[in-house]
């Protein structure tokens, strides 16, 4: 029997195993939509956005809660268009996500026809792979080969463009379970002498330190990295990719990296003789100064994507492999050799030194104002929650804050746009969580500029009843430019003073949420715990400090070892 | 020391692979001295074959960035091995008949073929490596150069170090 094409779409989908899409319909994709409801009504979940940009965050954040591929429906022009955010977003930071968008009848491509748009043409260079289905019977197999390359290898967003004639057209459904796919290479088995190379390194390292980003969550390589450490008692210092995928409160834990990272991690780094970096890429932001990075140190650099390996940084063994079958390999391999957390015996001065490093510059805020400390509120918020919130962030001092004062135990519990740093992205991620985990608490550490960005969200939350929590650092300032305009602008502050912003409580209560705010030191606490008792969707205005700080701070083309402390 | 490199590169012969191709090396910023592309005799499959020039650390990316599109079989740097290229150019000189010995005996010296000739001038048809083709341009200025085309480089490694992909020749 023949179906169409918008019906091959969802069986597809089903065959993939989804129940949860994000999208916003329009002409092109009536069909579609028109499928969904007509002959597959209870068997997806359709949440519908505001805006076409939160539809790809809400799908990318749960993708990354999850660990599946996140799906999305858009109509074609200006709903693809609203997408190309999204999908730079889960490109740089390695997400599955597919999108769907529809596209004008194909006899019209080419011709300007009413919201046309070449959404191939313009995302080509923000995902991984994508696809402009001009036949109903490839659509089958152009999705399944969306699902292989979106998931395996390095993961990434792919866009299926679909005609709408496409959608219309019938053929016989049949679902290609195997594909073979002759130009796409994914994994490869870790080169063993390579791996036998660097247990020599490890065995006799004096001073190494693991730099462990987001490939370990994307492999789910946490418990072997978390092996890995115990086994050789070496530090682990995260990127903020990486954050949750060793837990925050271990003692081998260094914290972040980076730019904002703690002093001990990027001290540790500077001074380190072995550096074991998987599934990490050496990005500006973690290295500084690329020509005083680490100089002393020997590098071992897992990742799964050959061009991440010597793309900045020369390293001795690169080995091109899953991070969890590397560590898997290694920590056989050091097993073989009579390794033991014993042996790590040599190392008692290299961790005398990172405990000192640790109480020479702890992370501190002046905890004696009236005026809310933004570090503040997210120490509440760690505290209150018992570290087991799903944390999403905006991007700015928010983001900073949330990574250094929420110590995340788990993977896959800090949605952040790492990569791109996309304003916005928090709270659409936080949807994305929220519906794939309607029972956790899903919080949004945001900024009173960010939160603006994609603040229509809050007719979706409140249409589905969704209790996301919202934590608004509120400092009238676009923050992290404005920390930067003073320290290197001779604090002219060009355009980033954003006090006229809306009331976000009364905001909150024109879309039918709640909110509360806190004014002074003493009301976060009950403000955070009066916001959690709600079922709903809250917004939390917190009034903060306006000219604070994230500290410590590597400048910008400094070396990592020049951190700014307060 | 920006060398210049010969990389062949297999592709899928489907739409938009050489906007992917051209795309990636604009976007990351490397160069591109000549592009050709035509398909294999299986139609299947395209053959590009790209002259470029960097680093060895530019070089290396761009070829693991190559490999890292989705469309692209196999990538080969035909300047780590023993190789034959060729380009041709088709060039229009200013030749009237005083000129015209000079111009027949230049593309006489390097077997050049005249392909046409009008009242002023003559269109000559060049086939060799980059140093014999700037040889006779050089030789050709002088007299005038009306018009000139050039197809890029093509490129195939020697004896048996072929570019095939299961399925493809």
């Amino acid at each position: 029997m023949k179906i169409n094409g918008a019906q091959i779409l969802f069986r597809s989908l089903k065959e993939e195993g989804v129940d949860t899409i994000f999208g916003y319909p329009g002409g092109a994709v009536l069909d579609i939509f028109d499928a969904m409801v007509r002959h597959f009504s209870g068997d997806f979940r359709f949440v519908l956005v505001r805006h076409e940009q939160a539809a790809v965050h809400a799908a990318d954040g749960y993708a990354r809660a999850t660990g599946r591929p996140g799906i999305c429906l858009v109509t074609s022009g200006p709903g693809g268009t609203n997408t190309v955010t999204g999908l730079a977003t889960a490109y740089m930071d390695s997400i599955p996500v597919i999108v769907f968008t529809g596209q004008v009848p194909t006899p019209l491509i080419g011709n300007d026809a009413f919201q046309e748009a070449d959404i191939v043409g313009i995302t080509r260079p923000c995902t991984k792979h994508n696809y402009l289905v001009s036949r109903v019977d490839d659509l089958a197999t152009t999705i399944k080969e969306a699902f292989i390359i979106a998931t395996t290898g390095r993961p990434g967003p792919v866009l299926v463009d679909l005609p709408k004639d496409v959608a219309q057209a019938k053929a016989v459904f049949e679902y290609p379970h195997t594909l073979k796919l002759p130009s796409y290479k994914t994994t490869v088995k870790p080169h063993m002498p390579s791996i036998k190379r660097a247990a020599e390194l490890i065995t006799t390292a004096e001073r190494p330190v693991i730099y462990a980003g987001g490939g370990v969550i994307s492999s789910a390589a946490y418990k072997e990295l978390r092996t890995f450490a115990e086994m050789t008692g070496f530090p682990v210092a995260m990127t903020l990719m990486g954050l949750g995928c060793f837990p925050g409160t271990h003692p081998l834990s260094l914290g972040m990296l980076g730019m904002h990272g703690t002093y001990r991690a990027n001290m540790a780094v500077a001074n380190s003789d072995l550096l074991f970096a998987v599934g990490a890429r050496f990005d500006d932001r973690v290295t500084g100064k690329l020509e005083e990075f680490a100089t002393n140190a020997k590098i071992i650099h897992v990742d799964i994507d050959p061009t991440s390996i010597q793309k900045t940084i020369a390293v001795d063994i690169p080995i091109v492999a899953d991070a969890r079958d590397v560590l898997v390999k290694l920590i056989e391999v050091l097993k073989n050799k009579g390794y033991s957390a014993k042996s790590g015996k040599r190392l008692k001065d290299w961790h005398a030194l990172l405990t000192r490093w640790r109480s020479e510059q702890r992370l501190r805020f002046d905890r004696s104002t009236e005026t809310i400390k933004p570090q503040f509120v997210v120490e509440k918020l760690y505290e209150i929650t018992s570290g087991k919130a799903i944390i999403s962030t905006e991007v700015g001092q928010n983001q900073m804050w949330a990574a250094q004062y929420y110590l995340f135990d788990r993977p896959r519990t800090l949605l952040t746009s790492g990569g791109l740093g996309t304003m916005g992205y928090g709270f659409p991620a936080a949807i994305g969580a929220q519906i794939a985990f309607p029972d956790r608490l899903v919080i949004d550490i945001a900024g009173d500029g960010s939160i603006q960005m994609n603040i229509q969200e809050l007719a979706t939350v409140a249409q589905y009843q969704l209790p996301v929590k919202i934590a608004i650092l509120n400092n009238g300032f676009l923050g992290m430019v404005r920390q930067w305009q003073e320290r290197f602008y001779d604090n002219i502050y060009a355009h980033t003073d954003i006090t006229a912003s809306p009331d976000f409580v009364k905001l909150a209560e024109a879309y039918g949420a709640v909110g509360l705010r806190a004014r002074n030191t003493a009301e976060v606490e009950p403000t955070i715990k009066k916001a959690l008792q709600i079922k709903g969707p809250v917004i939390m205005d917190f009034i903060v400090e306006r000219e604070e700080g994230v500290y410590p701070m590597v400048p910008s083309g400094s070396s990592i070892k020049e951190m700014i402390l307060v | 020391m920006q060398d210049r490199h010969v990389i062949s590169v297999l592709v899928e012969n489907k739409p938009g692979v050489l906007a992917r191709v051209s795309g990636m090396f604009s976007g990351r910023g490397f160069n591109i001295h000549s592009l050709a592309v035509a398909p294999t005799t299986d139609p299947q499959y395209s053959r590009m074959t790209v002259v470029t020039a960097g680093n060895e650390q530019i070089i290396e990316q761009i070829i693991k960035q190559l490999r890292k599109l989705i469309n692209v079989v196999k990538v080969q740097d035909l300047t780590s091995g023993d190789y034959v290229d060729r380009e041709m150019v088709l060039v229009r000189v200013k030749a009237s008949a005083v000129e015209r010995p000079q111009v027949l005996s230049t593309a006489d010296i390097f077997r050049a073929k005249v392909v046409d000739v009008a009242n002023d001038s003559i269109t000559v048809e060049v086939t060799g490596t980059q140093n014999k083709i700037d040889a006779i341009l050089r030789l050709l200025a002088p007299i005038g150069i009306m018009e000139l085309i050039r197809t890029g480089t093509v490129a195939i490694p020697r004896g048996k170090k072929d570019l095939k992909h299961k399925g493809a020749s």
